[in-house]
């Protein structure tokens, strides 16, 4: 008892020295990718570009903005080559903070198409979300629906389910929403949704499980989530109404990636990507999640496809980051939480 | 010894410097005030910010004292039917994750969980339950998910205190309420103080919790800034509130503690001798017990089982064993450390009370307020900033360059978990050595043992029972982390916390309750190790 406290610390200690050189071993040519990425230890299209070219993938997760901390922190000495994250916003963020390095790849530019990319070359798209409006198929007719702007209509009072304006999904609709009507105006349309008293719930899921439960009517959410659930229970009662078809489209977002401005295995970390926007992988991901290709050539999921065509609203998803401060800003001053 | 305590006020100084620093680097953030942010907040949220922070503290605060207190009270002193089981299983909510008992309890009493569902089925359309996205929603949950601080300190205190301090009150007219009140409580106050104020600086810093009942607090905030605003200054400027919240609380605490000190003074034997209750007040004694440990153990726990189903089946071994051995290997040394620590800082209070030691020991357990990401990045910044300099250096001298040492190293990590969690095992560690009475030192001091000697002969057999106590929590504590260990872990190293994060993250928790339900299963096996060694003597 008398001497152990002190010596078991030393013990640890030693132990602890020895551990980073374990886990920090890395194989010649491995490309290390930071993900923020749900499942970023299970990407299919990682490992078929393993079998494909032999080069070794290795990831860490995280969030997108403690990813970046982290980058920033390591700097020009960083392991990671590539950088791939949910959100337009975010990539924007990281390209503006030097995290990005431009790459000028035409297979690149002919795999995505130019919204769906940094206009600057610095980060593309590698898998589209759509984010629209859910609808219970029993109370709501789609002849009912027109816009994200319309859920404000006073109809909507007590029907409405949203996610907390918090969250970056909404951000990003907010903020392409202000690209392309201006401050004022968006600041009167949060106004309106928030006079409709909408339950405000932090989860896409369980807002679409509010909705087909009768504790609202209609909601906003991303489509993945919605295939997740028909594809457990494909009885599940609620629809996608693709907004704002006959205005601007409706809002996508994307997950995408670009090579980190310090990345050691440069040729490498290019490679990947452009493997990823190639249709065979782009399939994949769009089979792993019920998301949309990037690629248009890559066919979707069959849960998917069900769902019908529908018009993205072209305006380039970089907006979605020079706007977001704006947008929480907007949805601050409206009361939207 | 010429000097007793100089040798341990220099090391505690030491000590308390090295661990300030990612409060300092949060704190520093205050030098370019983002006044467009701060004016925009104030004009927006602030207000409000600030007031359902207070009174989710205070809330929470009330709660686990009522809690967390009346059961370890209600076990230590009484016998009714299955208070031995009670007395060791109502920690074992501590091993549960808060954010896994709020998505439990959302999961159920929500309107599209089973209990609203059947009421609405039985009762019609209309029939709701209270809304639990509310204060009271938080607070009930917190007080469920944070009162086993509150109980095993108390516990503890009530414990050690003799049972002759009791009798001689009883002995003296009182009756065995007012000998509480007068006697075993104000002895206890110490120890009821610092689980309370562990369980409001959690409440503090939580950010899990309170984004899925969409309840906003400064925390809340912090990361509204930082995420959705992409200032991470601004954000770090208003995380510097919340220290200073945690500063009001520890003048508080102060306050509370009071001038006076208690100190046992008689070897402790026997402890309290129970009374047996009999009738209706033993059960309803038991169905306290059973109630709280129900709600914030059986249920949720029951909850992750029926969402893994036949999930658990498709796990893969050697992955789990990984997981697994990462997360009991980081909450192993971080235990470690932070105990250690915190007898240093606590030992050099108790030969030297001088104000700076005093002072070091608080700014050394400031991270506890600071929610977890915002004191990642605090100690991210320096050791980045360190690591780039030792690289240099050891590049300039290899002649080739070196990649970062530090930085994404278990030794980072552990790092910022002792930063983060030093207050756990600091009050604890200081309120057992508080009980012991100075006399102790003085005989020892006068058969020639020095300062060290005295600890490990006298003191530390004695305080068995609060080592332990530090031990099991940060232990637990760190095992269940997860914004540090997301953001400062050396790439491959995952642990249990990750893994239900990454399921989680896409709220699939059919997914996460697997390695969810391994947190909890991880974190039974310390906390029954520690039931055991603490043994029914002295604990």
């Amino acid at each position: 008892m008398r001497a152990t406290p002190f010596r078991s610390p030393l013990l640890a200690l030693a132990l602890l020295a020895a551990l980073p050189a374990a886990a920090g071993a890395q194989a010649p040519g491995e490309i290390v990718v930071y993900s923020a990425r749900s499942h970023y230890n299970q990407e299919p299209a990682f490992e078929a570009f393993t079998r494909k070219t032999g080069i070794a993938i290795r990831t860490l997760g995280g969030n997108a903005p403690e990813l970046f901390e982290r980058l920033k922190a390591e700097g020009d000495r960083t392991p990671a080559d590539v950088l791939i994250t949910v959100d337009a916003g975010n990539l924007w963020n990281a390209a503006r903070a030097g995290l990005l390095a431009r790459v000028d790849s035409p297979e690149l530019a002919q795999s995505i198409p130019a919204h769906l990319r940094d206009p600057e070359h610095r980060w593309v798209g590698l898998t589209t979300r759509a984010r629209t409006i859910m609808y219970h198929t029993k109370k709501v007719s789609p002849a009912e629906l027109s816009t994200y702007e319309a859920l404000g209509d006073p109809k909507w009072k007590g029907r409405l389910c949203l996610r907390t304006s918090s969250h970056v999904y909404n951000q990003s609709l907010i903020a392409t929403m202000i690209k392309r009507y201006g401050e004022p105006r968006v600041e009167d349309v949060l106004r309106a949704w928030i006079a409709n008293k909408p339950v405000l719930i932090n989860s896409d899921t369980k807002i679409l499980e509010a909705i087909a439960a009768g504790q609202c009517d209609v909601g906003l959410a991303n489509t993945y989530y919605l295939g997740r659930l028909v594809a457990k229970d494909p009885a599940f009662p609620v629809l996608p109404f693709w907004a704002n078809q006959q205005t601007t489209g409706t809002h996508v977002n994307i997950s995408g990636g670009g090579v980190t401005a310090h990345a050691r295995h440069r040729a490498g970390a290019i490679k990947l990507l452009e493997f990823l926007t190639s249709p065979e992988a782009q399939q994949m991901f769009a089979d792993a999640n019920f998301e949309f290709p990037a690629n248009p050539q890559a066919g979707l999921n069959p849960v998917v496809a069900r769902w019908g065509k529908f018009r993205q609203d072209d305006v380039n998803v970089a907006a979605a980051g020079e706007f977001q401060a704006a947008a929480t800003r907007v949805a601050d001053r409206a009361g939207y939480k | 010894m010429r000097r007793p305590g100089a040798v341990w006020t220099a090391a505690a100084l030491a000590v308390a410097s090295v661990l300030a620093v990612p409060s300092a680097v949060v704190l520093a953030s205050l030098a370019r005030p983002a006044r467009e942010v701060w004016v925009h907040l104030w004009r927006t949220q602030l207000l409000e910010v600030l007031g359902n922070t207070l009174a989710l503290v205070a809330g929470v605060g009330a709660g686990t004292l009522l809690v967390g207190g009346g059961l370890a009270w209600l076990v230590v002193t009484y016998r009714f039917p299955g208070a031995r089981v009670f007395e060791w299983a109502l920690i074992l909510p501590l091993a549960v994750p808060a954010y896994v008992i709020g998505f439990a309890f959302l999961g159920l009493f929500d309107f599209t969980g089973p209990v609203q569902t059947a009421l609405r089925a039985a009762l019609g359309a209309g029939a709701r339950l209270p809304e639990l996205r509310s204060w009271g929603g938080v607070v009930l949950v917190m007080t469920l998910v944070f009162y086993p601080y509150v109980y095993l300190l108390a516990r503890t205190a009530f414990r050690e205190q003799g049972a002759a301090t009791l009798e001689t009150a009883r002995s003296l007219g009182r009756s065995r309420l007012a000998a509480f009140r007068e006697v075993t409580l104000p002895m206890a106050r110490p120890s009821l103080v610092a689980g309370v104020s562990l369980a409001m600086m959690e409440a503090l810093a939580d950010v899990g919790t309170v984004a899925t009942f969409g309840y906003r607090t400064l925390t809340e905030s912090v990361y509204r800034v930082w995420y959705g605003m992409f200032d991470r200054a601004a954000a770090a400027q208003l995380a510097s509130l919340l220290l200073l919240f945690a500063l009001g609380m520890l003048a508080l605490e102060r306050g509370l503690r009071g001038r006076a000190r208690f100190v046992q003074s008689q070897r402790r034997g026997s402890g309290i001798a129970p009374v047996r209750l009999r009738g209706g007040r033993a059960w309803a004694a038991s169905a306290a017990c059973a109630a709280v440990l129900g709600l914030a153990f059986a249920l949720p726990v029951a909850q992750l089982l029926a969402w893994a189903g036949g999930a658990l089946g498709g796990w893969q071994a050697p992955r789990f064993a990984a997981l697994v051995g990462h997360t009991l290997l980081l909450a192993g040394l971080a235990a470690t450390l932070a105990a250690l620590l915190a007898l240093v800082l606590a030992y050099a209070g108790r030969l030297h009370p001088s104000p700076g030691v005093r002072l070091a020991a608080r700014s050394a357990s400031m991270g506890y307020a600071l929610p977890g990401a915002v004191i990642a990045v605090g100690v991210l910044v320096p050791l980045a900033w360190l690591d780039h300099g030792l690289a240099g250096a050891l590049g300039w001298l290899a002649g080739h360059p070196v990649p970062l040492l530090l930085t994404g190293s278990a030794a980072g990590l552990v790092f910022a978990y002792v930063a983060r969690f030093l207050s756990v095992s600091f009050q604890t560690v200081e309120a057992s050595l508080g009980k012991i009475p100075p006399s102790l030192d003085d005989a020892a001091r006068s058969l020639g043992v020095g300062a060290g000697g005295t600890l490990a002969r006298v003191h530390l057999p004695l305080m068995r029972g609060g080592l332990l106590t530090a031990l099991l929590l940060v232990f637990v504590e760190t095992m269940k982390e997860l914004p540090a260990t997301l953001l400062l872990r050396p790439m491959g190293l995952d642990t249990l916390a990750i893994e239900v994060w990454e399921r989680t993250s896409e709220a699939m928790w059919a997914d996460a309750a697997a390695p969810a339900l391994a947190i909890v299963a991880a974190g039974l096996a310390p906390v029954v190790i520690a039931i055991r060694l603490s043994g029914r003597r002295v604990s």
